[in-house]
Order: structure tokens, then sequence, then C-alpha cells
């Protein structure tokens, strides 16, 4: 079995590749955050923009829709359709997921994963109605935590509205019943670009056996160094550093893997 | 949805009404309810990839090659295909076959989920990875695949290229039968081969360029 040996990868056993993984705010069908990094046809299209990325080696993409008509999952419909046509790598959705037709049509769509926040707050057996009809690899639960006194409590409506529930317990929760993946954001880091929040991370990555992905704080390569090496989580997101040009994504990579980190 | 021209007649296929019908004669997907096709069928238009719709045996006669997808429980995807009538032909298949994730377990003798008995064109079996600190289960991400032998389905595309997986079972390493292999807590099939029948426990048609490579290639073999 000599053949089989990798001997030269950074976690021995296994070459699974850090994720990194841009996130497009999506309105009505169109890219809401400004976008200015390369040159695209038409910046608010959130196809090309997805397209865009795929080639520079974005590994998921996450399209979080923030549509507010009764419309909207006919609209998030025809956005994963177009999405599923063009794009050759995963991608999720989520936003306004609130039950499982609402998860089955984007399925049918050709979405890899959903994501649900408020919903499983307000409705937690949501996740295991969802893992139970979709299996757990397409349910992310995604967790908005922000500190208050010593304490990291999950909030909603972007981290407007705080909850009762303490982050570390509700994630334990949600992997009980049956997230396959956490998708943490931590509020007090979100839009500093001073790094993720590492501490917070290490603690839950080391508490879950399902994937973590970071987000908020991202502002320098630098940063998703410090969160892969410090916290060992499997991925990192980030929007405006990426959609502003101000961090390709292939030079990105290559300062991952120079320093010993395992990526795509 | 270029080069529709079949005169594809078959008394409809009510959960196909979304999906291009583009030339018979080429590629066939085998249909038996297990998880959705959007993904691929929308990977094999980018590609130019005719394909059309397996529900019956007479269907198989129109392909010169077949896909199984599959997505899902094994056990259940079993049953499932089992109820289409299409096992005992799709055994005697003598044309190039390739099984996606769970359509390559389907294609050995067993799997631990839902302790089913499965095709057995691989005698290998399908088991669940152990949980442990180190490696989260399901194995999700792009890892890397590593060419034990050589084999066109794996023309133009670099040894240890990384490959999309999502999976809680894996199919035993076998010097055999193992094209590619995998590691992520023991080495395991990421691909296998034998005669006219293929397995990639990775998707290929969400792994990149990478991943098309291997579609187109599986279209010319």
């Amino acid at each position: 079995m000599e053949q089989l040996h990798n001997t030269t990868l950074p976690f021995p056993g296994s070459g699974l590749a850090k994720r990194i993984v841009p996130c497009l705010d999506v309105k009505d069908g169109r890219t809401v955050k400004g976008v200015n990094f390369v040159d695209l046809r038409d910046a608010g299209d959130p196809v090309e923009l997805a397209w865009n990325y795929s080639q520079q080696g974005a590994d998921e993409l996450v399209f979080l829709d923030i549509t507010a008509t009764h419309e909207r999952r006919k609209t998030m419909v025809e956005l994963v359709k177009s999405v599923a046509r063009q794009i050759n790598i995963p991608f999720t959705i989520g936003g306004g997921i609130n039950e499982i037709g609402d998860a089955d049509a984007l399925l049918n769509a050709g979405a890899d994963k959903i994501s649900i926040n408020s919903a499983a707050v307000r409705n937690p057996e949501l996740i295991d109605e969802l893992a139970k009809a979709f299996g757990v690899q397409f349910v992310i639960v995604a967790v908005d935590t922000r500190r208050i006194d010593d304490k990291n409590i999950v909030h909603l409506n972007g981290g407007r509205i705080a909850t009762e529930l303490e982050t570390l317990s509700w994630i334990k929760e949600a992997e009980s019943r049956g997230a396959g993946e956490i998708l943490l954001t931590s509020m007090d880091h979100d839009g500093t670009k001073a790094g993720f929040d590492n501490t917070l991370l290490k603690t839950v990555n080391n508490a879950v056996h399902i994937p973590v992905i970071a987000s908020g704080g991202a502002g320098s390569v630098e940063h998703f160094v410090d969160v892969f090496e410090q916290t060992n989580v499997d991925a990192a997101l980030a929007a405006s550093v990426f959609h502003y040009g101000e961090i390709l994504i292939p030079d990105l990579k290559n300062v991952l893997r120079a320093n010993n980190i395992e990526v795509r | 949805m270029e080069g529709n021209d079949t005169k594809d007649n078959t008394q409809a296929l009510p959960q196909d009404n979304e999906l291009p019908l583009q030339g018979a004669g080429e590629l066939g997907i085998i249909r038996y309810g297990a998880g959705n096709i959007f993904s691929l069928t929308s990977a094999l238009d980018r590609l130019g990839i005719a394909y059309g719709m397996v529900h019956t045996e007479e269907d198989l006669a129109r392909f010169d090659r077949y896909i199984i997808p599959g997505v899902g429980h094994a056990g259940a995807a079993m049953n499932k295909l089992e109820q289409t009538g299409l096992v005992p032909a799709i055994k005697a298949l003598k044309k190039p076959t390739l099984g996606i994730c769970v359509g390559m377990q389907l294609m050995t003798a067993y799997s631990e989920e839902g302790d089913a008995n499965l095709l057995n064109i691989f005698p290998n079996k399908t088991l669940r990875f152990k949980d442990s600190e180190h490696y989260k289960v399901p194995h999700t991400g792009w890892n890397r695949v590593s060419q034990q032998k050589e084999n066109p389905l794996f023309n133009g595309i670099p040894n240890d290229a990384h490959f999309y997986f999502v999976h809680s079972y894996y199919i035993e390493y076998n010097e055999l039968y193992t094209l590619a292999s995998t590691n992520y807590s023991l080495p395991y099939s990421a691909s296998i081969w034998h005669n006219n029948f293929y397995g990639v426990q990775f998707h290929p048609e969400k792994s990149g360029v990478y991943g098309e490579t291997l579609l187109a290639n599986f279209s010319k073999i």
C-alpha cells in the first residue's frame, strides 16, 4: 500500500482542503453590495459574479437572499437555477427559508445546500425535519453571535435582536438535531476588517464534529492564515474584501499554500 | 439546448418535464427516483454532451453509455432501483457505465447504510467512516484524488487533483478495483473500475474544471 501514502501533505492522511467561500448578497435577483474587482459586464448579475469567483478558484459560494416580497421563493428558485446551469462548484443559498417546501424547491433547482438562521432559532425542529428529508449534508445552520457581558449570545436580524440562547449550546443543539455544517458569524467582528473571532471559532470547532465555516472580520490575507492555523475551521467566508478586490483569491491561496495550509 | 433532434416519443417523462431531452443514442441517465440531477444535466449541457433518460429496460438500448446518479441513503436507493425492474439489465450492461456517489456505492456488494445488499458488480463493501476527533463525518469538501492506475477516465487530470466530496460512507480500498484513492482517516476508493463499469465517489458535476474533464472523458470512452 506504499503507493497510497501522501507523506508531503500537511495533514497526515488527508488532503482535505480548507475552503475559501465568497458570499453574495442578493435582492430581487440582483447583487446588492458594490462590486468592482474585475471587468464585469454587469456587476449586479449574481451569476456572472459567481462565475468569476469560480474561475478565480473559490471553493464554494454562498448566496444570501434578502428579497422581502411575497415573490421571494420564485425569485430564489430562478436564481438557483441560473447559478446551477453556469457554475461548476458547490453553492449554498440562505435567507427566508422557513419550511420544507422552500428547501425542496431550492434542491430541485440545483442548490447543494441551504442555510437557515432565524427560522431555526424560532423553530428548532425545522433542523430535524430538513435533515430527515434531505440529509444532513444539505443543512447549514447559520449562527450570528455577539458578546453581551461575558457571554456569547445568538442574535437575529443581522445582529440587532438578542435571543436567550448561548451560542455554543445552541450550536451543539443544532448539531444534535441534524445540522451538517455551522456558519458562524461574529457580529462584533463583522465589518471591522480586524480578523476573525479566533477564540470563539476555536472553542466551537473543538466542540462539534461537523464542519465550521468562519465568518466576520476578514480584512487581510493574514487573517485567513490566522483563522486556519489557530482554529482549524474547515472554511472561511468573506464578502467585501473579495467584492472590492482587496483580496484576490489566487493570491490568498498562494499565501495559504506557503504557510503549509492545504488548499485546492 | 442545441441538437435536440430526437424523435423521443416515450410516453412522457413526467418527473423530467423541466429537463432538456437531447439526442438519444448517446448518454443515458438511469432514473430511479434517487436524488436531484439538475446539476449533473447542467454540467452535461455546458459540455455539449447529449443525453436522455432511462426509465425502462427498453430505454437502455437507445444509449451508448450510462450514468447511475444517486444522492442520499444507499439502502433506500437500492429499494427504488429494484422497483424499476432494471437491476438484472444493469448488471448485464456491456457498455460504459459510470456510477456517481451513491450511484457508485450501489455497484458494490453491500452497504452498511441500511444493511443493504446491492448490485454486486464489484465485490467491495461500502462502510461508514468511523467517528473520530480529527475526521469530521460527513467527509465534506475538496480532497485529493490519487490515481492508482492508467485509465482514460482521468485523461488530462493531474494526479492528486482535488475533487468535491460529500459522503459519510466509503468504498473499501481494493488493489484490483480501485482506480483512484483518497485518504480520509484511511485510504479508500475515490474511483473504481472493472471492465465497462466505473464509479466515482466525488461529484464531477461540482468539481470545477477537472470534474468537467472527467465527464467529457467518460463521454468518449
